[in-house]
């Protein structure tokens, strides 16, 4: 009697899981087909839906072209870069208005609400000041980041148990020690969300002004692609990027839930 | 007893939630003024950063010159059509999905995967399937911003206190009733908690494509100023667009503080 619920609970996890597998497979086979349809039915000018195929065969043409791993190698040195300038800002800027509530209360509202607005019409500023190269790509990123690290830093540092920062008090630790020992193991998992966001931020802000100006990288790809009207490439370099960007999220969200 | 008397005074100004603000604010004119000066004396270059008095001069110019009411209405429209057929499939999806759990578990990831994809990005792709016009815009930030509405609905919905759920079941009421006397009522805070998330995006995904086409309304406003080189004008209406932005999403986010439940 007591085996039969476990036992029964089991079968019906096991059936719902195939359920779920089946309603994922469903949805895969609805899209393709649906896809399909529209691709050979005539309704759209030729090659705006292109066959799955030529879209496989685009995305096959793509990963053997050195070009796109040149490009792809700028996007992620400019993402890269953007995120540890907006990290590293993003932190001493969150540590300093979370552990001063007055300076919390007077500057965190105006990022708060800056946060969300469209950092990318903030382009024309970043290239008057660092130029059309990688530097203004960098910079735009960089602020993107900076924002989503900085406001989750100050809300992990506000969280963090008084009793920790009494004891390296207590310790005559000094400010530096206080942040490298104190502030910053017992907020990793705030200042992680933060990257995490900031990532995603900077990559997507880097990829959206490579497309605006700029003659490398993955989001200037696009742009020439779209130029030539190369379709197939166009959804074939687009299912790369939204691979890669998530990816990114997974690495991140993993490293995220280790670090707890 | 005089430094006593003085920091009992003081205590309240510096505790209430204008003072603080004031000062950053104050800040931010300060930083102005430095940036004014610099200029003035030819440490910092007038060609790359214009006067902030010229700034603030140019928004009148805007205004007058450029059409920003026109540009604001063209973006709102595009905020708003997306940001409401955000709701009208977002909503009803996120019941669905609350409705038959096997749905939810196969498909709730995959729109977790939509809401954080940079689907911006696709915008040439989008001109290519419905022209370079408004349609284009309202359908990128219709995608950008439907996926937090989603999954917020499924949350407010799944989150419904057992209690009213009981009271429902008590009282025999019917699936519909169920949904439209309990679910529903109780899930409205979190669904425009969604819904602020959404509309959000919306602006995001309007005012950058606009920007990237030269299209439309502020985002190209911005676009054509930086082209002209008119220095104070694009950082004036840099400018215009953050404030309307920021008073957008202090507006959302006192509605939605007005609907949370009182605790």
């Amino acid at each position: 009697m007591t085996m039969a619920a476990p036992v029964t609970r089991k079968v019906r996890e096991r059936r719902e899981t195939r359920q779920v597998l089946y309603v994922r497979l469903a949805v895969i086979f609805a899209f393709v087909a649906i896809w399909e349809f529209l691709s050979r039915s005539g309704w759209f000018f030729a090659d705006i839906i292109p066959s799955l195929v030529s879209i496989a065969q685009a995305l096959f043409r793509l990963l053997v072209n050195p070009a796109f791993w040149a490009n792809l190698q700028v996007t992620l040195l400019e993402a890269a870069a953007a995120l540890c300038i907006g990290t590293i800002a993003g932190v001493v800027v969150g540590i300093l208005l979370g552990a001063n509530r007055f300076l919390g209360a007077a500057f965190e509202p105006y990022l708060y609400y800056f946060s969300p607005t469209p950092r990318i019409i903030l382009f024309p500023i970043m290239i008057m000041w660092f130029g059309v190269g990688l530097a203004s790509k960098i910079a735009l990123g960089a602020l993107a980041s900076f924002f989503a690290v900085a406001l989750s830093t100050a809300a992990g540092m506000r969280q963090i148990d008084k009793v920790i920062i009494r004891v390296g008090r207590s310790f005559r630790a000094t400010p530096w020690q206080m942040a490298t020992k104190i502030y910053l193991p017992a907020m990793r998992i705030p200042v992680l969300t933060g990257i995490r966001l900031g990532l995603g931020n900077a990559l997507i802000t880097v990829l959206l002004a490579e497309t605006k100006l700029s003659n490398q990288g993955l989001g200037y790809m696009v742009n020439t692609i779209y130029q030539r009207f190369d379709i197939p490439t166009l959804y074939a370099l687009l299912i790369i990027v939204f691979i890669i960007a998530g990816a990114c999220n997974a690495v991140l969200g993993y490293v995220a839930r280790r670090a707890r | 007893m005089r430094i006593a008397a003085v920091a009992e005074r003081r205590a309240p100004l510096t505790a209430t939630r204008w003072f603080p603000l004031t000062v950053g604010a104050l800040t931010i004119v300060a930083v102005g003024v430095i940036f004014e000066v610099l200029l003035r004396i030819g440490v910092l270059n007038r060609y790359i950063i214009p006067l902030p008095s010229e700034v603030l001069a140019a928004f009148e110019r805007i205004v007058a010159e450029e059409g920003v009411i026109e540009r604001t209405g063209t973006s709102a429209f595009e905020v708003l059509s997306a940001g409401f057929a955000c709701i009208a499939v977002g909503v009803p999806l996120g019941v669905l999905l609350y409705r038959f759990n096997i749905l939810r578990r196969a498909l709730e990831d995959w729109v977790a995967a939509l809401a954080a994809a940079p689907i911006v990005l696709a915008y040439p792709l989008f001109m290519v399937l419905f022209g370079r016009g408004s349609m284009t815009v309202i359908v990128i930030a219709f995608a950008y911003g439907l996926a937090p509405i989603v999954l917020k609905t499924v949350e407010g919905l799944s989150e419904t206190r057992s209690v009213l759920v009981n009271v429902g079941k008590s009282l025999n009421l019917s699936e519909a009733q169920m949904f439209w006397k309990i679910l529903f009522p109780s899930a409205i805070p979190s669904i425009f908690t969604g819904i602020r998330l959404g509309w959000t995006f919306c602006v995001i995904a309007v005012i950058g494509v606009e920007f990237l086409v030269n299209l439309g309304g502020l985002g190209q406003l911005i676009n054509d100023l930086a082209e002209r080189y008119d220095m104070p004008g694009t950082y004036a209406s840099i400018g215009f667009v953050i404030g309307i932005s920021m008073i957008f999403f202090i507006i959302l986010e006192w509605v939605e503080k007005w609907l949370q439940p009182a605790r």
